[in-house]
């Protein structure tokens, strides 16, 4: 990172001299050290064996087994209303032969489950539901080979069914009565081999969540509902958003309001706390009397992409692939594709529990990474981290890095200063939307030279973006942390290095092309608070690629499906191109003025899911409204465990990247974010979703699982954007592409 | 001391009468359906029946509710035997995390009440002040086209064929 200021390089004439100034980087050294996506935790010990228990090789880790049969399965992944709940117990119970009755899940904590990270990166399947899926064949494995040696007979003898070791002459015993003379804390074998897929019960069968039911009825389903003896409600009081201070608070007025018993304050941090919730809003009011000041120099007002391609960069090719060229390109294509801050936009404001005994301090939180935000906070109250304890339960769904570890370091901070009372930490509505760490605001420039053929032979693709990850990595990433006296430092961006990228992510191109560069601008300084959103940089890359697909297309004047195909050789990648167009119609689909279709098609990552989306599109400019009558994709998850769980997954996927796409974008001024709440920051409701969606998967049993929560936002937006321009001619590059 | 009827039960509490409902359901009956998302009357997630009509209880005093039925979700049955609204959204896995779901089914459960052959439109006009952002909207409609055909009606199907 150059030591050039922002105004030192204005003065210099821009970006293209800080390009030279960064020479040959080298943008897949070294690790990223803040949580790098789901991918982190420990280093493998065991790298013989697949998934998690790479990491962590003990069966007991994953499974054990009781007297009475049944099994309890641990998972260091959370649930974050993606299913991953029920997907992983029906790939135990299915490989252990036991119903799904007998098996219950613990998920994330980090006094029950191994760390295994972030919940991120659609990552789940393949890192833990592969541990679980290769544990429970060794379970199974050892239970038959114990039953073996009881009765001796050979274990290619005997048979396992609905949680029993059957022999040949009908003899059987529970694996509760094996489990007892059996210790499960021994290393998984390699080479142990799962069930045939033919034999399944379970995995590949559409199986009700088993979260759903408390969640329909009241029950305690998320941490916001749980209520412990003797706790008392807290709020926190800040500026009006990220990047402000408030300056003139009266802490002893504070103290004093009705419903106040306490007032907790370290550094610039302040929480009220007090017996119930609404006097406690009552005193917010008064606190928000409070004039505030910025803590940052000026944000851009203006041209966002013109500040962002001005910001001091790192700049990182992370592709350079060159061919000798027969001939020139016939035409040279150009277009610049941009998108403003995205907000998560949780339903529910971040909540966390916490409870400081004097001693030990427990966190309930709905954090996507126990371990690491137990690290942060015990860094932050000073204990040491085998005497903090962080347990996941669930939140309103976080679609990446939202509030959620910056409460739980609230609720924390507030309880070592009210031991032995339990203290629920819920932040406001304008304190989600004003703090909570937004999807990077980006840039994208690219350039392709058809061939007389119409075929691509040269592309370039650069990217501009702010950093896509700042989670917890110490105390100063926690909000609370920034506001101790003295104030703790956050821990320096890095870009999330390739295969899977961060503000890069999905810039390489999965199309055949012989000459193609691909340059990362990342920007470590980022103007507002940003962090992970659900698939970080694909969802921008893919929205100009494919944009950009459609428009190369329509220049060699080819079909856009086609074009896509020929210009593919991943089987699985046009498969599931193939299928898309095939179930929407593509082929006798006729657009019409103002009424279109588009197609659009990513490998999430390029390692990850297949997904192609068509949409058939009405742009009503009369009304003002764009109307999605129809959504249809067809996504390769690889090994589709919950069907139904995949479908509902990439149908909100459609939805949520029609409202990101369509209409979002954080709004702020120089001083402050003025996107505070849903009126001034509007996402998509029930009259402008689209008419139906229907999702088709491509199954692939005993395939790697690719996982699914991420791979359809980005080709949904590019297939808003191509059906838009065909249905209007106006090429839309600068999201939100549906406003009005 | 305030009276109000939530589930069917009378229940008296001695809290300020500005507190809105929401706080006392959740805080003082142990209700944890109802949702608090924004506290504003933008999002829906606290949805309750007020007599039959839909309200947003993060923003009506308690002192409004007295002498009223208040239902709320847990009113439309329990895990054990749920309610139409609630054994169609359980049929169609119309949730993700699923925070919203209850503000969902009490509008669909109001909308029913008054007929059970609402148009797309009324459905989707019903469900219009409560906010979704797992994009679970195609799932909550679906449901509610079931719960209306669970009470004897329906809703026509809104998709059309690729002309």
């Amino acid at each position: 990172m150059s030591v050039l200021s922002r105004r030192e390089l204005l003065a210099a004439g821009g970006v293209v001299v800080f390009f030279s100034l960064v020479a040959h980087a080298a943008p897949q050294a070294g690790e990223t050290r803040k949580g790098d996506q789901g991918a982190n935790g420990p280093k493998p010990v065991a790298p013989g064996l697949p998934g998690s228990l790479s990491k962590f090789p003990m069966l007991d880790a994953w499974i054990r087994v009781a007297p009475d049969g049944k099994a309890t399965i641990f998972t260091g992944k959370a649930e974050l209303g993606q299913g991953i709940k029920t997907a992983l117990l029906q790939l135990a119970a299915d490989e252990l032969d036991l119903p799904l009755s007998s098996t219950t899940l613990v998920t994330a904590d980090t006094g029950r489950t191994v760390n295994e990270g972030v919940t991120a990166g659609s990552h789940s399947m393949q890192d833990s539901g592969t541990a679980i899926a290769n544990a429970a064949a060794n379970v199974r494995l050892l239970l038959v080979e114990a039953a073996a040696a009881r009765w001796k007979l050979a274990v290619e003898q005997l048979g396992t069914e609905n949680g029993t070791v059957r022999a040949p002459d009908g003899r059987t015993l529970s694996y509760g009565e094996l489990a007892n003379t059996l210790s499960l804390h021994v290393a998984a074998r390699t080479g142990v081999a799962r069930k045939n897929p033919s034999k399944r019960r379970l995995i590949g069968r559409d199986q009700p969540r088993v979260d759903i039911p408390a969640k329909l009825t009241g029950g305690i389903a998320y941490v916001h509902d749980l209520t412990l003896p003797g706790m008392l409600h807290a709020r926190v009081i800040r500026g009006p958003s990220h990047g402000t201070r408030w300056t003139n608070l009266d802490v002893g007025l504070l103290a004093r309001l009705p419903g106040v018993i306490k007032v907790v304050r370290r550094g610039r941090f302040i929480a009220i706390v007090g017996p119930r919730e609404w006097p406690l809003i009552e005193a917010l009011r008064v606190a928000g009397q409070t004039k505030w000041e910025p803590t940052h120099d000026p944000w851009p007002a203006g041209d966002l992409a013109a500040a962002l391609k001005q910001a001091p960069a790192q700049n990182l090719p992370i592709l350079q692939r060159q061919a000798p060229l027969a001939i020139p390109p016939a035409q040279i294509i150009t277009a610049r594709y941009t998108r403003p801050y995205l907000m998560h936009g949780s339903i529910g404001p971040s909540c966390a529990v916490a409870l400081f005994d004097g001693e030990n301090l427990k966190i309930w939180s709905h954090s996507q990474g126990v371990y690491p935000l137990r690290d942060a906070i015990a860094a932050l109250v000073r204990l040491p981290p085998e005497r903090v304890r962080c347990i996941h339960m669930e939140g309103s769904g976080c679609y990446g890095h939202n509030g959620a570890d910056d409460v739980a370091a609230d609720a924390a901070l507030t309880a070592i200063e009210t031991p032995g009372r339990p203290i629920r930490m819920l932040w406001t509505r304008e304190q989600e939307h004003g703090w909570e760490p937004l999807g990077s605001a980006m840039l994208v420039e690219l350039k392709a030279g058809l061939d007389p053929l119409g075929h691509i032979a040269t592309w370039s693709h650069d990217v501009w973006s702010t950093p896509h990850n700042s989670r917890p990595a110490g105390p100063g990433d926690l909000i609370a942390g920034t506001e101790l006296d003295p104030p703790l430092a956050p821990t320096p961006p890095k870009p999330i290095p390739q295969p899977e990228g961060g503000g890069d992510r999905n810039a390489i191109p999965l199309y055949q092309i012989p000459n193609a560069t691909v340059v990362n601008h990342f920007i470590p300084g980022a103007f507002l608070r940003v962090s992970a959103l659900r698939s970080l940089g694909a969802h921008m890359n893919i929205f100009a690629i494919e944009s950009f697909m459609d428009e190369l297309a329509a220049a060699a004047r080819h079909d856009p499906v086609a074009f896509r195909q020929g210009h593919l050789a991943d089987s699985r990648a046009k498969e599931v191109i193939r299928f898309a167009a095939e179930q929407f119609g593509w082929s006798s689909y006729r657009d019409r003025p103002g009424r279109a279709a588009g197609f659009a098609f990513a490998r999430y990552k390029n390692l990850g899911a297949y997904c192609a989306v068509a949409m058939d599109v009405e742009v009503d400019a009369d009304a003002g409204r764009t109307i999605v009558h129809r959504a249809v994709a067809a996504v390769d998850s690889g090994d589709a465990v919950n069907p139904n769980g995949i479908r509902n997954q990439i149908e909100g996927a459609i939805v949520q990247s029609l409202s990101w796409t369509g209409i979002e974008g954080v709004a702020f001024d120089p001083q402050h974010r003025t996107s505070f709440d849903w009126s001034s920051y509007p996402i998509l409701r029930f009259a402008d979703v689209p008419r139906s969606v229907e999702v088709h998967i491509v199954n692939r049993p005993g395939q790697p699982f690719l996982g699914t929560g991420e791979a359809g936002q980005a080709p949904s937006a590019a297939a808003l954007a191509n059906a838009i321009a065909r249905a209007t001619g106006e090429r839309r590059r600068e999201m939100p592409i549906a406003r009005t | 001391m305030i009276e109000i009827e939530v589930n069917g039960a009378v229940r008296r509490l001695n809290v300020d009468p500005t507190t809105p409902l929401l706080y006392v359901l959740r805080g003082d009956l142990g209700l944890h359906a109802a949702k608090f998302g924004c506290g504003l009357g933008q999002c829906g997630a606290c949805t309750v029946l007020l007599d039959d009509e839909p309200i947003f209880s993060c923003i009506t005093p308690i002192a409004a509710v007295q002498a009223r039925k208040v239902t709320t979700v847990e009113g439309l049955g329990t895990i054990e035997h749920p309610g139409a609204v609630q054994q169609a959204f359980a049929d169609e896995q119309a949730a993700q995390c699923g925070y919203c779901i209850p503000g969902m089914m009490i509008r669909a459960e109001a909308l029913l009440r008054r007929t059970n052959r609402p148009t797309e439109a009324e459905v989707r006009g019903a469900l219009q002040p409560s906010l979704c952002r797992c994009g679970t909207h195609m799932r909550i409609l679906r449901a509610v086209r079931r719960a209306a055909r669970a009470r004897g009606g329906g809703v026509p199907d809104p998709a059309e064929p690729v002309k």
